[in-house]
């Protein structure tokens, strides 16, 4: 391992780093869970207001996953469209 | 497809010597247009033929269709609902078909940044035409309050709305296309027979819709929250 080229240090780091992004998938995993669990029991209370629950559960579970997909397209990022590449070497 | 992972945009016709391309997302946009053209003319055709009184086939399926955005609509925004119902009931058919035609083998257009932007850019000129239109001289001294201080966030709170819109849609579509790929990809054959089914519903049809309904919803939210209560 004496030969490292600069190239395959950043895509190696900006594989890892992409890895380190997804991380932040724990947090709209655990305010959906909440979101759905809270859901499930208003559904519980009142059965006749399901789909008004059920609607507003889902927009704010669909809020609560831009975080989550922000990272994602970070990750994207860094695997596809390295921004990092063409800045130190010019490709 | 062979054993590999596929999917990106792809270049297919250069224009103007290679700088533009007609990539697979125009073709895929094109598609879909159609099919929704060729829908408008036949459920044009099926309601100026159909008998008013008893409607039947296709009729019904329109009536249906135009009858729930309407009730969507009109009952998140109220009175100012029938200027925003064609609108709405636009981007709603265009997303969902757009979401769902990863099922038929196209790429989905909305996995592409350029077009969830182009529609998030649509919401977001009526959200500031509606703000200008209704608070007059408040949609300025509005991000103002309540401190003065603040006018930078709020800047950046009005712009960061059609990046956060675009993006949820994108990301979502974007994952589950990922998802496929990678499931058709990388797995031997005999996985891929029937247990791919199940992730088309999920990813495609399950979360395509639900991420239309949540455009359309917040598009509405947004934009009743600007019309405010005069």
């Amino acid at each position: 391992m004496s030969q490292i080229t600069n190239e395959g240090l950043i895509l190696a780091c900006s594989a890892i780093g992409a890895g380190l992004a997804m991380i932040a998938g724990i947090g709209p995993g655990v305010g959906q869970g909440i979101a759905a669990g809270q859901g499930a029991a208003a559904v519980g209370r009142n059965p006749g207001a399901k789909g008004d629950v059920t609607t507003t559960m889902l927009l704010g579970q669909a809020v609560a996953e831009t975080t989550g997909l922000y990272s994602l397209v970070i990750a994207l990022i860094l695997l596809y469209a390295n921004p990092l590449l063409s800045k130190f070497l010019g490709l | 497809m062979g054993n590999e992972v596929d999917f990106m945009i792809h270049g297919l016709i250069p224009l103007f010597g290679g700088k533009v391309w007609i990539t697979t997302t125009h073709v895929c946009t094109v598609i879909v247009m159609v099919t929704i053209l060729i829908f408008a003319f036949a459920a044009r055709r099926a309601i100026l033929r159909g008998d008013p009184d008893h409607p039947s086939g296709l009729q019904n399926v329109v009536e249906f269709l135009v009858e729930t955005v309407a009730n969507l609509v009109g009952s998140n925004m109220g009175r100012h609902a029938p200027k925003y119902i064609n609108y709405i009931g636009t981007i709603m058919l265009f997303i969902f078909l757009s979401n769902i035609s990863g099922l038929f083998g196209l790429r989905p257009p909305t996995a592409d940044y350029c077009t969830t932007l182009c529609l998030a850019l649509f919401t977001f000129v009526l959200i500031q035409y509606n703000n200008v239109k209704y608070n007059k001289f408040g949609a300025i001294t509005g991000l103002f309050q309540p401190l003065p201080i603040l006018f930078p966030i709020n800047l950046i709170g009005e712009f960061a709305t059609p990046l956060s819109l675009s993006l949820r849609l994108f990301g979502n579509v974007m994952a589950g296309t990922i998802m496929l790929a990678l499931f058709y990809g990388l797995l031997p054959i005999f996985v891929k027979i029937g247990i791919p089914t199940f992730l088309h519903a999920y990813l495609d049809l399950f979360s395509g819709a639900i991420q239309t309904f949540v455009f359309s919803m917040l598009t509405m939210v947004f934009i009743s929250e600007k019309i405010g209560e005069n």
